[in-house]
């Protein structure tokens, strides 16, 4: 039941996800790919288009796989789920948990989850990146072009923070990447 | 105006004109919370901000959420949050039904290739920025470590198995270690 298992997947994916959107990736990654709703293709595609549209990119991923998944009431199932845990720890917060949240215990777990999560994060976006320039094990194929794009977009991408303020925005270097593709796969 | 009219208002303002996700988000939320409306105090905002990023869920809902519930209890909290989700959420959906055949254009398929090698490196900029910011204790890295080589491992090999099991395993392996340490630290004191 489709229902049922976009309430299940983004409920995990709003009550795991801890730092923003794009340590959210590698979650909703896990989720989407594990019940087959889209693949790795297609999530980047929806990456980039919550990336420019306007509102938070978790919430807009949710409702644009839900709404792609399971028309309007999928959209909104996934979007009620994916919103849900942070406005109950919220109301929580403000009251019950803030003592709660000082207890030894709860603080020892909360600091062992948070360096996991960290490394599945980072996992992820290295085989994200090994996997666009190698392909996959049962299939590995070097592909330069790609190791090269890669290398170009992350030396500008970090580079540029050294030399400007605040360096190139997230949703700059999309919009740089796409032009890149367009430019170089055009010719290819 | 009415409070709770003014609540979601206010925020689907926010939710409508940023771009760019629950960081630029802060930054209006600032301007329109404390500067303009003073439903919260410049200190609580940041309390919001320590407490939107140790908790999970997106980061916009959990400051929409609190500023709602100061001001107006849970229908506020309501009020606050469904104003911020709205705007996005039409917009959304509305491509969602009519761009799935976006992608069979030729440029357009191109330029998604591109985006594709942008958001490995964005994902590796987000552990890199939360690396700088945890506790770097030997115990904190190798636990990090280990759960990237684990995952590393089960994505190269696509093995079928949820990242969740290793946050449910780092829970109790930090649980009992904290029960651990605790155990010898009272032995210790009683000798």
């Amino acid at each position: 039941m489709i229902y049922l298992e976009l309430l299940v997947g983004f409920l995990q994916v709003g009550l795991f996800s801890f730092g923003g959107a794009y340590a959210a990736i590698p979650l909703i990654r896990d989720v989407v790919l594990s019940y087959g709703w889209i693949d790795d293709e297609m999530l980047s595609y929806m990456i980039a288009v919550s990336e420019s549209t306007p509102g938070s990119i978790m919430v807009n991923l949710a409702t644009y796989i839900g709404s792609s998944k399971a028309g309007f009431f999928g959209a909104l199932i996934a979007t009620s789920a994916v919103v849900f845990p942070a406005f109950v720890i919220v109301l929580l917060l403000t009251g019950l948990l803030s003592k709660l949240l000082k207890q030894p215990a709860v603080k020892a777990v909360l600091d062992g989850l948070k360096p996991c999560i960290i490394g599945i994060i980072l996992a992820t976006g290295c085989y994200m990146i090994l996997e666009n320039c190698m392909g996959r094990i049962t299939d590995i194929s070097v592909n330069y072009l790609v190791i090269i794009l890669t290398a170009v977009l992350a030396l500008l991408y970090f580079g540029s923070r050294k030399i400007l303020k605040k360096g190139i925005s997230p949703i700059g270097l999309i919009g740089i990447s796409a032009l890149i593709g367009i430019v170089v796969y055009a010719g290819v | 105006m009415n409070l709770i009219a003014d609540l979601f208002l206010t925020f689907s303002k926010i939710g409508l004109f940023t771009f760019g996700g629950g960081y630029a988000m802060l930054s209006l939320i600032d301007d329109s919370c404390v500067s303009k409306k003073q439903w919260i105090t410049h200190d609580e905002m940041m309390n919001i901000t320590v407490i939107a990023e140790s908790t999970p869920g997106p980061i916009a809902i959990n400051c929409a959420t609190y500023v709602g519930y100061k001001q107006k209890g849970l229908i506020g909290a309501v009020a606050a949050t469904a104003g911020i989700v709205l705007p996005s959420f039409c917009i959304i959906f509305l491509i969602s039904m009519f761009l799935d055949r976006f992608l069979e254009i030729a440029w357009v398929a191109h330029a998604f290739r591109g985006i594709k090698i942008a958001v490995g490196i964005l994902i590796v900029d987000a552990a890199v920025r939360m690396i700088q910011k945890m506790k770097r204790k030997p115990v904190e890295i190798t636990m990090m470590i280990l759960a990237c080589i684990l995952m590393l491992i089960i994505n190269v090999f696509s093995f079928r198995i949820s990242s969740f099991i290793l946050v449910l395993a780092a829970a109790v392996i930090s649980l009992a270690y904290f029960f651990i340490r605790q155990y010898l630290e009272k032995a210790g004191s009683e000798r």
